[in-house]
């Protein structure tokens, strides 16, 4: 399959571009973009990104390494993500964690990003999320989820499991 | 009885209040932005003229405000360091890249009041001489990201953004930038690279001073997000009843979060230094106290970078004593003011103004190790010194986790974390060494108790 990028989805970006006065400003949310659309950054996602942007391929490949966000491989269509750090920990989301991957058949003792062989879930370790008060916290691809309990955890799986 | 005092927060949390422009323009909203712009130039008695720009950063000085993201510097201060002749354009970036373990003020913000930070952009943008300026905010926030668009859609359709501002002749656009969830991205010179499109690598200081050398190498002003709302209430209050809010050298109001072992976790806004670090643990306008039961262990004070205070800890304070001197006082731990003055005073910092409570059922080694790999995850990998050394704490403080402790870990910790600490290019060195070095130096026996039972085990094994 070659790579292609829709043309209304190409003029967004060629209009996020705008907004900088060097084009490599924009490296960021471009990938961001492209990862919303094709689910990850491929090896051709970041060559085109590279052309779009006048780069070498090195220097957007340099950002997907870095970024914990970006992903070379397609995440699960369900993407939880527990909060790791203090506030969370002392609140169980250890625990939390764990129950997600034996829920899912995941490795618990893993402790990079895993995703279940149907493609439907991504379990994922992230560190602090910004929003201690409501420990544990889970942010369920773009929401966040406040006070997350195992049953709520179940319903998570369960929804997800249906799509 | 101490309570919170809401100025930032004032609306946020009212039943009906809503993140959108008519909502914000019925309480008031953009009024600091037309008085701003109706402000005409100062005569002084020497003939000289002051701008009105000139006059908001001036009072932005005299306010007393200083940042609240993490450092505590003077806005004003750091406003007037700004490169203004060198015929670059002056850039100015709102570091929305909220990260610090503890913190979750900012988000409030941004969620229910994005109008609010966006008026105290463009105010700030304006006083500035600013024509171009990013909201940077963390990748986590995808909703945040999208509420602060669809509001500064909002404005460019009233005209508070873009060409000729309400009829003014300014001109100012803001675009939203996505961090992508890299921790170093709120040192400000490596978010100025993340917004550069490269990894953010801290800059060395000097020369990269933003205000003279940020962003593509112009003076940049990089400013937190609750700094940039205290500006509308500056320029609405004016200075003088403003630095009233708070304490002396410490004015206005800040927004803490509490976090941990407290029945009542959440934020509150106090008025700087009128609240103690005991009543915004246990008072019930605020922590509500400990679990029951259970009984204070420690106290990280200003986000999980801040040096930790043992429950019973006592500190010497600077007080004015009934005779008008200055004589240096003991106070307790819970009687500390949360100020960013007293903090420093005894030891720590209050940081980002996140408050993070351990009871007594809390292994302390444990707190640490999950510290330590939050710093080792998030080390950037520039400098040798904290790239080895953040990951050599957190595989030992790992290692002492899972049963193969040793006596002398506690000393070897305190080791690297002295030798990453004042070696690196950013703070980011300090902020790794910091709560190894005061958990080890304050929790030592917990330390080696640990370390020596492990090895009796191992012992007992041969």
């Amino acid at each position: 399959m070659t790579f292609a990028v829709p043309a209304n989805l190409e003029a967004q970006l060629d209009e996020l571009v705008t907004h900088y006065p060097q084009k490599r400003s924009a490296s960021l949310m471009l990938l961001h973009a492209l990862q919303e659309h094709f689910g990850y950054i491929s090896r051709d996602a970041v060559e085109w990104t590279a052309r779009k942007l006048g780069l070498q391929p090195i220097n957007v490949y340099e950002l997907v390494t870095f970024y914990p966000m970006f992903r070379q491989e397609p995440l699960g269509k369900t993407h939880i993500k527990v909060c790791r750090t203090l506030s969370c920990a002392l609140a169980g989301s250890g625990e939390l964690r764990t129950h997600f991957c034996s829920k899912l058949g995941l490795d618990a003792h893993k402790h990079a990003a895993q995703t279940t062989p149907d493609g439907k879930f991504t379990v994922e370790f992230v560190e602090c999320l910004a929003d201690c008060g409501n420990a544990p916290v889970v942010l369920l691809n773009e929401d966040l989820l406040p006070k997350v309990t195992p049953a709520q955890a179940d319903e998570i799986v369960a929804k997800g499991k249906s799509k | 009885m101490p309570q919170e005092h809401r100025l930032i927060l004032k609306h946020a949390d009212q039943p009906g209040y809503t993140p959108d422009m008519e909502c914000y323009l019925r309480h008031g909203g953009y009024d600091a932005l037309k008085k701003v712009l109706a402000l005409a130039p100062k005569d002084l008695p020497d003939g000289k003229k002051v701008s009105p720009q000139e006059q908001v950063r001036e009072d932005v000085k005299s306010s007393g405000l200083r940042g609240r993201g993490g450092a505590g510097f003077s806005a004003g201060i750091k406003w007037s360091l700004v490169d203004r002749r060198s015929g670059k354009p002056i850039y100015l970036i709102c570091n929305a890249d909220e990260s610090e373990p503890g913190t979750f003020k900012d988000r409030q913000i941004i969620h229910k009041d994005p109008h609010q930070l966006i008026e105290g952009m463009i105010l700030s943008c304006w006083a500035n001489d600013v024509k171009l300026a990013y909201l940077y905010i963390r990748g986590e926030m995808p909703q945040g990201a999208k509420l602060l668009n669809k509001a500064l859609d909002e404005a460019r359709t009233k005209n508070f953004l873009g060409k000729n501002i309400l009829g003014s002749g300014y001109d100012l656009e803001i675009y939203v930038h996505r961090g992508a969830g890299a921790y170093i991205c709120g040192e400000e010179t490596g978010l100025i690279e993340s917004l550069e499109g490269k990894r953010a690598y801290p800059r060395i200081k000097p020369p990269y001073f933003p205000a003279v050398l940020g962003l593509y190498m112009c003076p940049t002003i990089v400013n937190n997000v609750e700094t940039l709302c205290h500006v509308k209430h500056i320029v609405n209050m004016g200075p003088a009843e403003y630095a009233k809010l708070g304490t002396p050298n410490n004015t206005g109001t800040r927004i803490v979060s509490l976090s941990g072992d407290v029945k009542r976790p959440g934020y509150f806004e106090i008025e700087v230094g009128k609240v103690t670090l005991g009543e915004l643990i246990n008072d019930p306008a605020f922590g509500g106290g400990l679990r029951e039961g259970r009984k204070l262990k420690a106290v990280i004070p200003g986000g999980s970078s801040s040096k930790i205070l043992k429950a019973g800890e006592t500190f010497k304070l600077n007080r004015k004593g009934p005779d008008g001197q200055m004589a240096k006082v003991d106070v307790s731990l819970l009687d500390l003011p949360y100020d960013f003055d007293s903090l420093m005073a005894a030891g720590t910092m209050s940081g980002s103004g996140a408050i993070i409570v351990l009871d007594d059922t809390r292994d302390i080694v444990e707190t640490l190790a999950n510290l330590a790999e939050f710093y080792a995850h998030e080390s950037c990998g520039q400098c040798t010194p904290c790239r080895e050394g953040a990951l050599w704490m957190s595989k030992a403080l790992h290692r002492m986790t899972h049963g193969e402790g040793r006596k002398a870990d506690a000393d070897y910790l305190l080791h690297i974390a002295q030798n990453i600490q004042g070696r690196t290019i950013c703070a980011f060195g300090e902020a790794a060494a910091w709560p190894v070095l005061s958990f080890v130096k304050k929790f030592k026996e917990d330390f080696e108790t640990k370390g020596a039972a492990d090895e009796a085990k191992a012992a007992a094994k041969h």
